[in-house]
C-alpha cells in the first residue's frame, strides 16, 4: 500500500466573519496517497477550488488540520510551506497563468529561477521538459503567440520541471477543444504512468473524471462520496 | 531565488512599461540635475574661497587690535594720558586707538600665542617702473605662511635683507613691463613721504606677480625688510616727543594650534580688551552666505526629489496592480514574501538609480559647460575660479540619497506585493 501523500482531516474553510460568514468547506476528510490519480468532480461553486488550495497549501483551513506526508501543515513555517510547493508540487490551471510577454522557455524554468538553480542549468532543464512535451521549438516565442494546446503543454512544461511528486491540475482541459483537451490528458496520464507522479484534477467534466483511480464528490462544501479509498 | 536573477527581473520588469518608467525617471532626472548643479556650484564656489583664503592670510596667524568702544554718539571720551599707547587722529575726526610695545607684551603674555610683532603699514605714495612713470601704488606687508596665487615668480621672503616685493597682476603691464615674466626680477622704485615732508624714493625688487583674485586688497605685497625701511623712511624726521604707534598687531600661534585652542586664544585676548580675528574669521561670513545660498538651492532639489518620489509610488502601485497575477503564481510555486518585497524594492531603486545616474551625468555636463562658457566672460578676471566643481565622492553621495529615497517610496508598493494572496491570482475572473 503506498504512503499517504496529503490527509486532511475535518477540515473546514470558512470565508467572511459573522453574518457575511460563508462555509466553503465543512468537516472535509479526505486522503490522496502517492502514485494515485484523482479528480475532485463538483459543480461550480461547490468548494472544489477551495479544496485544492488547501491540499496544495496555498490557504489555511480555518479548522482542522492537513497532514504532508508525515508534518502537520500547521506546524509549518512559512519559508517550509514556501519550500515544499517549489520542491514537491506542479500546478497546471484553466487560465494557464503564462506570463505572455515572456518566452516559452522563460516561463517553464520560472520555478527553477525561484529555487535558485543557476540561469545556465535551468535552461538545459527547462529545455528538456519542452522536448517531454513537443514544444523544443517554440522555446524561444512568446508565450502570447502560442495556441492554446501549446500553451497548456508550457504549463505542464512547467509543472514538471522541477520534478514535483504531486502536480495539481485545476480544470486543465477547460480552456481547451476537446482534441487538444484530449492531448492533454494523456500528456498527464502518461507522467502518473511512466513516472509515478501523483495527480489531483480538480474538473467538473465527468469524462475525465472516470479516467482516474479514484473520483471525489463534493457538494455544498461536504464530501459526497470517496473521499477515502 | 537569486539576487542577480531578481535584480535581472526588475530591470526587465521596468522595460516593460517603457513610456511610464522614462516619465518617472525624468522626474528623478530632474532632482538630480539640481542637486548635481547646486552642488557643483556649492563646491565650486567654497574650494575657490578655500583658495583664496590662502591668499589673505597664514593660518596661524592672528590680527589683534585694540577693541573698539561702544562710544558712537555718546561724547568724547576722557582722555587718558600714554596708557594704552596714543590716539592718531586719522584726520577724519576720528580717534583710532593705537597699541605700543607694552601691548605687545600683554600679547605675547598670551598662553598659547608664540610671537607678537607690530604690522608696520607704510603708506607708500607711489611707484616707478620702466616706463619711469609714477603711478599710485598701495602695499601691505606679505605675513609669511599667506598663500599666495602667482602668475610668475616667487614669494616674497621675510627672512631676506633684500628689498623685495609682489605686484599685482593689473600693475606691470602699467608701469612699463611687456608680461608677469619680464617683470620678475627687476627693480622698481617706491616714493613714501616723510614725516618732515620731503619725499624720498626706496628701490626693491620685484620677485613675482600676482594672479587677480576676489579678495586681494589689489595691493603689492612687501617682504618685511622692505616694509620697515618703508616704515622707517616714513618716519624719518618725526619729533621725538611723537609717540611711536601701530594700528595692529600680527600674533603668531603654533601651526598644530587646534580651533578650540584658536577660540580660547581668541576670547583671552579679548579679555585683555583687544579684537582678536583670524583670516578664517573675516572670510567665514562670506563662506556662510554662500552655503545659505546653496542651502537654500538644495532645497528646492529636494522638494522636487520628494514630488518625484510619489511618481515611484504611483508607477510600483500600477505595476502591482498589473502584476496581480503574476505576483500569486510565483507566490504558489514557492517565492517568499521577502523576496517579492525585495523584487519590488529593487525596481524602486533601480529607477533611482538611472535617474540620479542620468541626472548626475547632465548636471556635471551642464557645470564644465558653464565653466567653459563663465570663464570666458563674467569670470575671466578671476583665474582660477571654477564656477562649479564635481567629486566622484559628491556625485556618488547624491546617488545615494536618491537611491534612498526611491528605496523609502518602494516600501508601500512592494510591501502591499509581498501581502499579496496567492490564491488571488488562481481564482477565475
Amino acid at each position: 500500500m503506498p504512503a499517504q501523500v496529503v490527509t486532511t482531516e475535518n477540515v473546514t474553510k470558512i470565508y467572511g466573519k459573522k453574518e457575511a460568514a460563508f462555509t466553503a468547506l465543512d468537516g472535509v476528510n479526505i486522503e490522496i496517497r502517492a502514485g494515485e490519480t484523482v479528480a475532485i468532480v463538483g459543480k461550480s461553486g461547490s468548494g472544489k477550488s477551495t479544496l485544492m488550495h488547501l491540499l496544495a497549501l496555498l490557504d489555511r483551513p480555518t479548522s482542522g488540520s492537513i497532514q504532508i506526508g508525515s508534518k502537520d501543515a500547521s506546524k509549518l513555517s512559512a519559508k517550509q510551506l514556501d519550500m515544499i510547493r517549489n520542491k514537491t508540487f506542479g500546478f497546471v490551471f484553466q487560465q494557464f497563468f503564462l506570463n505572455g510577454n515572456d518566452t516559452a522557455l522563460n516561463n517553464v524554468t520560472l520555478p527553477l529561477k525561484i529555487a535558485g538553480m543557476s540561469k545556465k542549468a535551468r535552461n538545459q532543464r527547462g529545455m528538456e521538459m519542452l522536448e517531454a512535451v513537443e514544444l523544443e521549438d517554440k522555446a524561444e516565442s512568446k508565450a502570447n503567440d502560442l495556441s492554446g494546446g501549446q500553451k497548456q503543454r508550457v504549463v505542464i512544461a512547467r509543472a514538471l520541471a522541477n520534478n514535483p511528486k504531486l502536480i495539481f491540475a485545476d480544470e486543465p482541459t477547460g480552456n481547451l477543444d476537446t482534441k487538444t483537451g484530449k492531448i492533454i490528458e494523456n500528456l498527464l496520464f502518461n507522467l502518473n504512468k511512466k513516472k509515478g507522479i501523483t495527480l489531483v484534477i480538480v474538473t467538473h467534466d465527468t469524462d475525465l473524471a472516470a479516467r482516474c483511480h479514484r473520483q471525489i464528490f463534493i457538494e455544498d462544501g461536504r464530501i459526497v462520496r470517496g473521499g477515502k479509498r | 531565488m537569486k539576487l542577480i536573477d531578481i535584480i535581472r527581473d526588475a530591470n526587465s520588469n521596468l522595460l516593460r512599461s517603457k513610456a511610464r518608467t522614462i516619465l518617472t525617471i525624468i522626474a528623478i532626472f530632474i532632482g538630480a540635475l539640481t542637486l548635481t548643479v547646486t552642488n557643483g556650484i556649492g563646491s565650486g564656489v567654497s574650494k575657490y574661497i578655500d583658495q583664496q583664503l590662502g591668499n589673505l592670510g597664514a593660518e596661524d596667524v592672528i590680527v589683534v587690535q585694540p577693541q573698539a568702544d561702544d562710544s558712537f554718539g555718546s561724547g568724547p571720551q576722557k582722555y587718558e594720558e600714554a596708557e594704552t599707547g596714543t590716539s592718531s587722529n586719522s584726520g577724519f575726526g576720528l580717534l583710532i586707538p593705537m597699541m605700543n610695545d607694552q601691548d605687545i607684551q600683554e600679547i605675547t603674555a598670551v598662553s598659547g600665542v608664540v610671537s607678537a610683532e607690530p604690522m608696520l603699514t607704510p603708506a607708500p605714495d607711489y611707484i616707478v617702473g620702466p616706463n619711469n612713470e609714477k603711478y599710485q601704488m598701495l602695499a601691505q606687508p606679505f605675513i609669511s605662511g599667506t598663500n599666495l596665487e602667482l602668475a610668475s615668480g616667487v614669494l616674497p621672503d621675510n627672512e631676506s635683507g633684500e628689498n623685495q616685493l609682489t605686484l599685482p597682476f593689473d600693475h606691470t603691464p602699467v608701469i612699463g613691463f611687456s608680461s608677469p615674466e619680464e617683470a620678475v626680477g627687476k627693480t622698481v622704485a617706491i616714493g613714501i613721504t616723510t614725516a618732515a615732508g620731503e619725499q624720498k624714493e626706496v628701490e626693491a625688487t620685484v620677485v613675482g606677480v600676482q594672479e587677480k583674485s576676489l579678495v586681494d586688497l589689489g595691493g603689492a605685497n612687501t617682504n618685511d625688510a622692505l616694509t620697515r625701511n618703508l616704515a622707517a623712511v616714513q618716519s624719518e624726521g618725526k619729533p621725538a616727543s611723537a609717540p611711536e604707534g601701530y594700528l595692529a598687531v600680527i600674533a603668531r600661534v603654533d601651526v598644530d594650534t587646534s580651533s578650540d585652542e584658536m577660540e580660547r586664544i581668541k576670547s583671552d585676548l579679548r579679555d585683555r580688551g583687544y579684537e582678536a580675528q583670524t583670516f578664517q574669521d573675516t572670510i567665514g561670513i562670506f563662506k556662510q552666505v554662500v552655503g545659505a545660498i546653496i542651502a537654500v538651492l538644495n532645497f528646492f532639489a529636494v522638494i522636487a526629489l520628494v514630488a518625484a518620489s510619489f511618481g515611484i509610488v504611483n508607477t510600483l502601485l500600477m505595476a502591482v496592480q498589473e502584476r496581480t497575477k503574476e505576483i500569486g503564481l510565483m507566490k504558489a510555486m514557492g517565492l517568499g514574501r521577502g523576496k517579492i518585497f525585495l523584487l519590488f524594492s529593487i525596481e524602486a531603486i533601480l529607477l533611482g538609480f538611472w535617474g540620479s545616474l542620468l541626472g548626475s551625468l547632465a548636471g556635471i555636463g551642464i557645470g564644465l559647460a558653464a565653466n567653459q562658457y563663465a570663464s570666458s566672460t563674467f569670470l575671466k578676471d578671476l583665474p582660477g575660479f571654477s564656477l562649479t566643481s564635481f567629486s566622484p565622492i559628491s556625485v556618488a553621495v547624491i546617488m545615494l540619497i536618491i537611491m534612498l529615497i526611491a528605496f523609502i517610496a518602494g516600501t508601500l508598493p512592494a510591501r502591499r506585493a509581498s501581502r499579496k494572496h496567492p490564491i488571488e491570482a488562481l481564482r477565475y475572473e
